[in-house]
């Protein structure tokens, strides 16, 4: 097989696959927590959880008071690796010609240079992050296989594609190979890892703003 | 323990697994932030004490019996059950070291409301036999004797006689048809009696009609500290049939902050009904009355007074504002410490650990963070409104040497009641009750 040939097959069969596992996944991981169910609460509610809930969903994004203090690496660095990620993911040239092949729709990019920055930083941020879950006792104590996984499979997309756009390792077609590979990879992990975080976060703040909002408390 | 006690515990965790659990199990992305919000972490500094951590055996259980990939590993043999080894290591970190305070819950960045993990959790702990046995002890009491510290009928009635004479008031028992039903906790009844005696002065001040009920004073609920849905609902039942029975419109909680999560937030689904009457916290009523201007207060405390916020009446319970407003009233001098309101750390002896003798030690060495607040604060008296933190604030402070008293909150404003000559009271009396 030529690389051409195997950039072929990555970007067909493989891709396809990954996204039906992905796809299939995601569903199977919602329906075995959605069908467990939950007994509605007896109890005579303050108000109603549901508003409550909703501004849970947007407020727990902001560090609780004094924590950003005592844990300034894991907030400044979380945010910063999410951001970067989506940015990358959404507003770097390539992608939106890949979307809009897929979709018909296109929105304006960045700059290569600032993608560039944003990469850089994103993946300085997942270093110093993944160095903090070695040092710091308590991120290492909670630590398993599946934390280190997920952050492989993160740090892959963001590494490889940046590597592409600089073609100072490998040819421009066999790192695009690697990359592609990479999110491909991504997508086969996410629904089988703690990145279904990604998804069932929003679940979670609502219940806890809607539980404690029905008994009066802002949480 | 036997095979079949562990069998038990793994049934009742998975009972006890619903769509929430699943959920926050699926968000956690071991971040370890939730340490740094629990007392148990920031004053030992041991991982171990991490909230998260703290529902492991539940985790794994969640895993291999509700997740795709945890039960295709369990089939093929790659992951192991949970063991009667792993429940008896995680005993004392599912009771000695949480207090169900809820302030993980609060800072969890991706929503994990941990402490109703952790409540749930105690469920299964429990059903494998794995509970501390002071809690034990406590709950054998409540059930049989129908209080955790062993308080009979007789001695409310000692603890009425008494009060009656103090006040000079009549104290109503098993009065039909009256509005309130009082319950109280057992240590309002042997150590601070002041409490009863507060209330008759306020009530009658305010024209409140209310009664005792001889069949159902206690307002604890060990079933829901040490995890046993099942006696929590005998416990809650035996309220509800008093106030049932009496016809009252509202059973007041009292000066207790799980007392009050048992019989206000969980009540209902324990035993499987909504009330026929509601269920108002004594500082919610007080804080009505303060607003109707039927509790009048004179003079002021001037001694540098603070607030300690009971978790479960405040950040669990949902009574933030009137505490604070309540105390305003008499307290000239008031200062809040850091972290006020819902972000209060915890007195350390909450959620049962202070029926837990084992968890003495850890108790007291976890105060340090009520010492650190207290001395910031510069605090010269301390408020609180729940027995249990006021018993544990006063272990605490004599620990670690501080000469702080501890006063109960409804008694505080007691002392400050306004009271209004015999003829006029009765007036006011017929017009509040017109």
């Amino acid at each position: 097989m030529t690389v051409n040939e195997i950039l072929t097959w990555v970007r067909g069969p493989a891709m396809q696959f990954a996204l039906v596992i992905f796809f299939l996944g995601v569903v199977v991981r919602i329906l075995e927590m959605w069908l467990l169910g939950r007994t509605p609460d007896l109890s005579l509610a303050r108000r109603s959880g549901f508003i409550p809930g909703l501004r849970t969903v947007f407020h727990r994004s902001i560090p609780a008071p004094g924590l950003l203090q005592r844990q300034p690496l894991v907030y400044l660095g979380g945010y910063t690796f999410h951001l970067g990620f989506f940015i990358s993911l959404i507003f770097f040239a390539p992608h939106i010609q890949l979307f809009y092949g897929v979709w018909g729709i296109r929105w304006p990019g960045l700059p290569a240079y600032l993608i560039d920055f944003v990469a850089v930083v994103s993946i300085a941020a997942l270093v110093a992050l993944l160095v903090h879950r070695f040092v710091n006792p308590v991120r290492r104590y909670l630590s398993n296989g599946g934390d280190y996984l997920a952050w492989l499979v993160t740090f892959l997309p963001l590494f490889t594609g940046y590597l592409v756009a600089h073609e100072s390792v490998l040819p421009y077609a066999q790192m695009l190979t690697l990359h592609i590979l990479s999110v491909e990879l991504l997508l086969i992990v996410l629904p089988f890892t703690k990145l279904t975080h990604s998804f069932t976060l929003f679940l979670s703040r609502w219940y806890n703003g809607a539980m404690a909002g029905r008994k009066g408390v802002a949480s | 323990m036997s095979a079949k006690a562990l069998e038990h515990g793994i049934n009742a965790f998975v009972e006890q697994i619903d769509r929430p659990v699943a959920s926050f199990f699926n968000s956690c992305v071991h971040c370890g932030m939730c340490a740094d919000a629990c007392l148990f972490y920031t004053e030992t500094g041991d991982p171990k004490y991490t909230p998260i951590h703290k529902l492991e055996p539940m985790r794994k259980v969640w895993k291999q019996k509700f997740t795709f990939w945890g039960k295709l590993m369990y089939k093929l043999g790659l992951s192991k059950p949970v063991t009667e080894a792993e429940l008896e290591e995680w005993e004392p970190l599912v009771y000695d070291s949480c207090t169900l305070c809820g302030r993980c819950s609060l800072v969890c960045p991706v929503g994990n409301d941990i402490t109703y993990m952790i409540r749930k959790a105690r469920e299964g702990m429990v059903a494998a036999g794995h509970a501390p046995d002071g809690l034990k002890g406590a709950t054998i009491r409540a059930v049989e004797i129908g209080s955790p510290m062993g308080v009979t009928w007789k001695t409310v009635q000692a603890q009425i006689k008494h009060t009656q004479e103090n006040t000079g008031l009549q104290i109503p028992v098993d009065q039909k048809g009256a509005d309130y039903m009082v319950i109280m906790s057992s240590m309002e009844i042997v150590n601070f009696p002041e409490y009863l005696g507060s209330l008759a002065r306020i009530f009658k001040e305010a024209g409140i009609s209310w009664t005792i009920c001889s069949d159902a004073t206690e307002a604890t609920n060990s079933g829901i500290q040490i995890g046993s849905s099942d006696i929590a609902a005998q416990l809650v039942q035996r309220i509800v049939d008093g106030a049932e029975k009496l016809g009252v419109k509202y059973v007041i909680s009292p000066e207790c902050g799980h007392a009050y999560t048992a019989i206000r937030w969980e009540g209902p689904n324990l035993i499987g009904r909504p009330y026929p009457f509601e269920v108002i916290h004594i500082l919610e009523l007080l804080d009505q009355l303060r607003e109707q201007g039927r509790l009048r207060t004179e003079g002021t405390e001037t001694a540098r007074m603070s607030f300690h916020d009971p978790c479960q009446l405040v950040r669990r319970g949902g009574l933030v504002e009137q505490p604070r407003r309540l105390l305003k009233m008499v307290a000239s001098n008031y200062v809040d410490m850091p972290d006020p309101g819902i972000w209060n750390w915890c007195c350390g002896g909450g959620g049962g650990v202070s029926a837990n003798d084992r968890a003495d030690a850890l108790q007291l060495r976890v105060f340090s963070r009520k010492k650190s607040q207290l001395d910031t604060a510069r605090v010269e008296t301390l408020v609180t409104c729940c027995a249990n933190c006021r018993i544990v604030l006063e272990d605490g402070l004599e620990h670690y040497q501080m000469a702080i008293p501890v006063v109960g909150l409804t008694e505080t404003l007691a002392k400050h009641l306004v009271t209004t000559p015999q003829e006029t009271a009765k007036t006011e009396t017929e017009q509040g009750e017109g």
